[in-house]
């Protein structure tokens, strides 16, 4: 079973088609990785699924850094 | 069975009778696997019974109904696949001329007609984004377009489907989803059987082509746009209506 750090990134990876070694911890999706909103919206669908939870709105507007998903997850979903 | 939309999943509202039937018999006949929906047991039975030979299906939905609507996209892309082809049609009229027309005449209507659109539109999105392809066709009309005596709230709400589509369109274009409307003249339906002769008549004489349109001339605009030759129409209007307005 990979790390929830390495699972999160395999999705960034794959949603915004960037390289691995550029999504760095603290790298913002829309400034660092060039996502549109449509992009993040997609994001946290993704990220919904692969952690079988549910993201609310209000939630996913704060998740905009590798890290901040990364932390939503471990606060929110049993490992 | 040969046909263009092999493969695809299609979802058309309102399919029990008039346009929506042809509808959903045409996308049907072109290979795709069709759930037409009803509001009433019967209907969705009825739509069952003609879509069968066809690989067809008939579901009762209330597309007012918001969790309905969800749990219907759900179920069918269990069963069959995700929706890849949605064609919004279910509709009603309370015609009235506005100093008579109710508050629930005006809601009825928005509800039914327009919110319906923006239910299952945002229901089947999710499946299309993942897919990086869908169709999302709605039915409009004319009178959204010219307005008509009586039909202020089934204007308004056919007109703004035609903006709701284009607003669509924008968004979700880059995930290879089209957004297109069909809006129909004058069609020989139950709906339009329901208006007064002299109505008739005087429409009649608008139409360049001379005669009513049928529920099919409006499905093969459908299954036009559905298809993938139809790939790079996006934000579009058509107009199937004889030549009775020309914007």
């Amino acid at each position: 079973m990979s790390s929830i750090e390495e699972r999160v990134k395999k999705i960034v990876v794959e949603q915004l088609g960037v390289k691995e070694d550029e999504v760095t911890q603290n790298a913002s999706f829309v400034d660092d990785l060039g996502a549109d909103s449509l992009d993040t919206v997609e994001l946290v669908m993704a990220l919904e699924e692969e952690f079988e939870c549910e993201i609310p709105d209000e939630e996913a507007e704060k998740i905009t850094t590798v890290q901040q998903a990364v932390d939503y997850i471990k606060a929110h979903v049993k490992a | 069975m040969s046909g263009n939309l092999q493969g695809e999943i299609a979802l058309v509202t309102g399919a029990s009778r008039g346009i929506g039937a042809a509808i959903a018999r045409r996308l049907a006949e072109a290979g795709a696997t069709v759930v037409g929906t009803a509001t009433s047991e019967a209907g969705a039975a009825a739509i069952g019974r003609t879509l069968a030979p066809l690989g067809g299906h008939g579901r009762v939905l209330d597309v007012t109904d918001a969790a309905a609507v969800e749990a219907l996209v759900e179920a069918v892309a269990k069963e069959f696949g995700a929706v890849s082809i949605l064609v919004n049609n279910a509709g009603i009229t309370r015609d009235q001329l506005l100093m008579r027309m109710k508050d629930e005449d005006w809601q009825a209507i928005l509800d039914t007609n327009l919110s319906s659109v923006f239910r299952t539109s945002k229901a089947v999105l999710r499946g299309m984004m993942k897919a990086r392809k869908g169709r999302i066709i709605s039915i409009a009309s004319v009178i959204g377009l010219t307005g008509n005596p009586g039909q202020a709230n089934y204007a308004a709400a056919k007109a703004g489907i035609i903006a709701f589509s284009k607003s669509l369109a924008r968004e979700i274009g880059s995930r290879g989803i089209t957004v297109n409307v069909v809006a129909p003249g004058f069609i020989e339906t139950d709906m339009t059987a329901a208006l007064p002769q002299e109505q008739k008549d005087a429409m009649l004489g608008q139409i360049a082509l001379g005669r009513l349109g049928q529920p099919d001339d409006i499905a093969q605009a459908v299954a036009f746009l559905a298809s993938p030759a139809a790939a790079w129409i996006t934000g579009e209007t058509l107009h199937v209506n004889g030549g009775m307005y020309m914007p």
